[in-house]
């Protein structure tokens, strides 16, 4: 239906002439007048950063709830509150890291908070009752996220069952493993170096190397981008733009050690959730896994006749979801130092509310690994203001639904503006 | 007598382009006026202001009802003033009973309690009004053929008592019987002094139909002309601007060795266990030849060529060569992996990821060739798209330009282009013009032709008879799923193709 409107609403010579026309803005006005120059000059600057309004949208929201935090107790800036604060994101965000992938194959997972619970249970089971290591145990507990993930997938992608139906029954089925192998006892203490996951932090220098690598692979891949557009005739950004760029992403990166380096350091849980968000960032726009993802969630029917195999895919997404799965529920029993009932129940909601407020559309197709990060820092940090300002639990379950319907509906009410006015 | 309708000089401005530039025309009451123009001349554009789509205020001009003015705020403000379009898609809820569809939003009733007597006996008498007596108004909707629920869709406007009616593309899924009722009814609708804007890219129903014509080109009015002065060339030219000598550039046949053999192709149908799509079909392909496919619409070619695809849900059985070697195609993967292509019918459907951009639909079937073992290689991924577009001339903002802002052609182009790079044997294209407009069929038939010339073997289906006579080397019709007849260029005709595909028809034999 869109397509139509788009197509009938424009003159078959309006096209414009092809790639060239990328530059648009610049041909319009005739030259002359210096101050419709430095305007024009402006706007055309402005267009390099116009490509994602929901993200900055998102970003806004952030600071703002990070302002008004601020403004209602000045602890939340404070380098301990702030440590705390990614401490306590990192199971959401390596969560919803996984769900993006699911969401935008066009599924949804309903059962990683109980594969959280499920897998911290069995790593303290084994660290704890059966006195395994820590190198085996991790194994394990990554090995039960990559068997329930196998599982789920088939049943979805080759036994066309509803992901919904398959994960809400996965859900209940792994709560109740979970309460039947431990006998609805706590499991604990763990042992010191399997504590570390959840609880260490990164030494000084290597939390600056780790800044400074951030700083240099992000030039390298600006650069890299340039060139590949000016190679191949396509107008790069300029110059001014890809340095403002780099020098935003060095001063968040650098600033961030920093800040987190005048308490005790980036916490390893946080270090285990850039990791991952670079390397599924990767995955999901560089590698032909990524773009069949994509194109699955936007089109199967397309998608198959493509020759993409979408069973595989499909299947291949869910393994990747509850690995993750299990490795937030490494770092959530680690950070306990115990194995509860309840660990992690609810967590999938979290996790599908960061990528929703991160941009991913439950319709499937669209979506990013960052926008979920933003998402999940905005949970977390909602959790962590109402807490600091002494609200009751409560609240923080109203607030964070009523933030996630509003960012929806912002969304939703953007885009139908957009659609109007084209 | 007054019009019944007139559009005086309307615009409509989009940021950055103008869809529609002073266009003006009018109609008598009992007049079927068709719109005539590329795909983005703005028919449909200038379909949505008179139909209250496009608030009044949004765009500048004067639409006068029986000589008077009128502002429609939104599509209730059109409907009240008797005025009804109906859609290429089909807007019927398909799980409500057609007696509900016909009185959505609108069911007679008492305190809000349906009175479902009265609303079955109006039902039935406009369903009289559109030849459809015999249907019960407790007809599931979606349980209907898709030429009846256009009609229906003609009595659900009839019932809101509509004077002006619109039909936009009403024919593109019908078979040529369902179009003949159609017509029909609009002639008798004619007779009783109703209004028609018909808007068609079918120029033989245009002519057989239409009154008046009003051709529009870049947005603006070519022209408003009686459609006994004019014929099916002249409006083509004025949609294009330019005298088309030939319409189908068929290039002489060059075969070379046969690609694809075909022996006893029978493909299952998947909704009536025991029945079949396709029966017993055999035939070949050979280099550097185009096959038509004819048929009726239910005739089995879709099914045909999807089956020889991997990609129909039915079970298909038979043997098929390729390259002179026994295959065995169970997805699609297989059959692109044995040179085998397919552009299916339903480009948004089946075609393209809508949400993605230009470079990403055109190499989405061949990954590989733009990427180093997993990894996507934006560079040569980049000169893909670049070559895609220089190659096949695809309008499009820039490679970035989602597939589902392009226009239909180029929407094609695009799908064409992706499969154009798995450097395909053989290529079926399932309907590859429907929907498009002159400028960009005539781009498509060019680029058919490179094909040939390189030796690709095409296998065409299309509903249009001229298009398939003229483009094809061969032309193999299909009744009832089997094999009714085969012409060569020389000898397929119109009328011949037509009888062949009838014929079997009529023998009332089952498949």
């Amino acid at each position: 239906m869109n397509a139509q409107n788009g197509f009938e609403g424009k003159p078959a010579g309006a096209d414009g002439p092809g790639l060239a026309a990328a530059g648009g803005t610049d041909a319009a006005v005739p030259g002359g007048r210096a101050a419709a120059g430095a305007i024009r000059r402006l706007a055309s600057l402005a267009r390099w950063f116009r490509f994602d309004a929901r993200a900055y949208t998102m970003i806004g929201a952030l600071c703002l709830i990070w302002l008004f935090f601020t403004l209602m107790n000045e602890r939340f800036l404070s380098p301990t509150n702030l440590s705390n604060l990614f401490l306590q994101m990192s199971v959401t965000a390596i969560l919803a890291i996984g769900m993006t992938l699911v969401i935008v194959s066009g599924h949804i997972d309903l059962s990683v908070g109980s594969i959280v619970g499920l897998t911290g249970g069995v790593a303290a089971i084994l660290n704890v009752w059966y006195d395994w290591n820590t190198g085996p145990v991790i194994a394990a507990a990554i090995g039960v996220g990559v068997a329930i993930g196998f599982l789920q997938g088939w049943i979805v992608a080759y036994k066309a069952v509803p992901a919904f139906i398959v994960t809400l029954g996965g859900m209940m089925l792994y709560r109740g493993i979970l309460l039947g192998t431990t006998g609805s006892v706590t499991v604990a203490p763990l042992d010191p170096s399997l504590k570390s996951i959840g609880q260490a932090y990164l030494p000084y220098t290597a939390g600056w190397t780790l800044g400074f690598a951030v700083l240099i692979v992000y030039t390298v891949l600006v650069l890299a981008k340039r060139r590949a557009r000016r190679k191949h005739g396509f107008q790069a950004e300029p110059a001014a733009v890809s340095l403002l760029r780099i020098a935003f992403v060095g001063a968040l990166a650098l600033g961030f050690v920093f800040v987190m380096n005048s308490y005790k350091g980036i916490p390893v849980p946080f270090v285990m959730v850039i990791v991952l968000a670079i390397l599924f960032s990767f995955i999901s726009r560089n590698t032909t896994f990524g773009r069949q993802v994509y194109a699955i969630g936007g089109n199967p029917e397309a998608a198959r006749l493509s020759g993409i195999n979408i069973r595989m895919k499909t299947m291949f997404v869910f393994v990747l979801c509850n690995t993750l799965a299990a490795v937030a529920g490494l770092v959530l029993v680690a950070r306990l130092n115990a194995a509860t009932m309840s660990a992690g129940s609810m967590y999938e909601l979290d996790a599908i509310a960061a990528c929703v407020i991160g941009g991913t559309s439950l319709a499937g197709g669209t979506g990013t690994i960052a926008g979920a990060l933003v998402g999940a820092l905005v949970m977390a940090s909602l959790d962590n203001g109402m807490s600091l300002m002494n609200m009751e639990s409560f609240w923080q379950y109203i607030v964070k639904g009523a933030i996630l319907v509003l960012a929806v509906y912002l969304d939703i009410a953007s885009r139908n503006r957009k659609k109007k006015a084209g | 007598m007054t019009a019944s309708l007139e559009m005086v000089g309307i615009t409509k401005r989009f940021p950055g382009v103008t869809a529609l530039c002073g266009v003006s025309f009018a109609a008598r009451p009992g007049e079927i006026h068709a719109l005539c123009g590329e795909n983005g001349a703005g028919k449909s554009t200038l379909m949505k202001v008179l139909s209250g789509l496009y608030p009044f205020g949004t765009y500048d001009g004067e639409i006068r009802i029986n000589g008077e003015t009128k502002r429609f705020f939104g599509v209730r403000d059109a409907e009240n003033a008797g005025i009804a379009i109906i859609h290429q898609e089909l807007a019927l809820a398909r799980n409500l009973s057609v007696a509900e569809n016909l009185f959505l939003g609108r069911e007679p009733s008492r305190f809000g309690i349906v009175d479902w007597e009265r609303m079955h006996k109006e039902s039935e008498r406009w369903l009289r009004e559109v030849g459809l007596a015999s249907l019960g108004p407790d007809t599931i909707a979606g349980t209907l053929g898709i030429g009846k629920q256009q009609l229906v869709e003609i009595a659900k406007a009839l019932a809101k008592n509509a004077r002006i009616l619109i039909l936009d593309e009403p024919t593109a899924a019908l078979t040529e019987q369902e179009v003949a009722i159609l017509l029909d009814i609009l002639r008798e609708l004619r007779r009783r002094g109703v209004t028609c804007v018909y808007i068609s890219h079918k120029l033989n129903e245009v002519m057989a139909i239409a009154d008046t014509v009003t051709v529009l080109r870049d947005g603006r009015s070519v022209g408003t002309f009686p459609a006994a002065g004019i014929d099916e060339n002249r409006i083509i030219s004025l949609m294009v601007g330019r005298e088309l000598t030939d319409r189908y550039p068929r290039v002489p046949a060059n075969p070379g060795e046969t690609v694809m053999r075909v022996r006893r192709w029978s493909v299952a149908n998947p909704d009536i266990p025991g029945k079949f799509a396709v029966k017993d079909v055999s035939f070949d392909v050979r280099r550097g030849e185009i096959l038509g496919i004819a048929g009726l619409m239910g005739a089995g070619r879709t099914e045909l060529v999807m089956s020889l695809f991997g990609a129909w849900r039915g079970a298909a059985t038979g043997e098929l060569e390729i390259g002179g070697r026994p295959v065995r195609i169970r997805s699609p993967r297989d059959a692109i992996r044995h040179g085998l292509a397919l552009v299916s019918e339903d480009r948004k459907k089946d075609g393209l990821v809508l949400g993605m951009d230009v470079k990403a639909n055109v190499t989405l079937a061949s990954l590989r060739s733009v990427s180093s073992g997993y990894v996507l290689d934006a560079n040569r991924e980049i000169a893909a798209g670049e070559e895609a577009v220089r190659s096949l001339k695809i309008k499009a903002g820039s490679l970035e330009t989602a597939v589902g802002t392009l226009s239909g052609g180029n929407q094609q182009k695009v799908v064409l282009a992706k499969w154009l790079r798995t450097k395909p044997a053989v290529l079926f294209l399932d309907e590859p013009t429907r929907g498009i407009d002159v400028g960009a069929k005539y781009e498509i038939y060019t680029i058919m032709n490179e094909l040939v010339r390189q030796g690709v073997a095409i296998v065409m289906i299309s509903s249009e008879l001229p298009e398939l006579i003229g483009m094809s080397h061969r032309v193999l019709v299909l009744s009832q799923g089997r094999i009714a007849g085969e012409f060569r260029a020389e000898e397929a005709t119109q009328e011949a193709v037509m009888a062949a595909a009838t014929r079997a028809m009529q023998r009332g034999e089952d498949g």
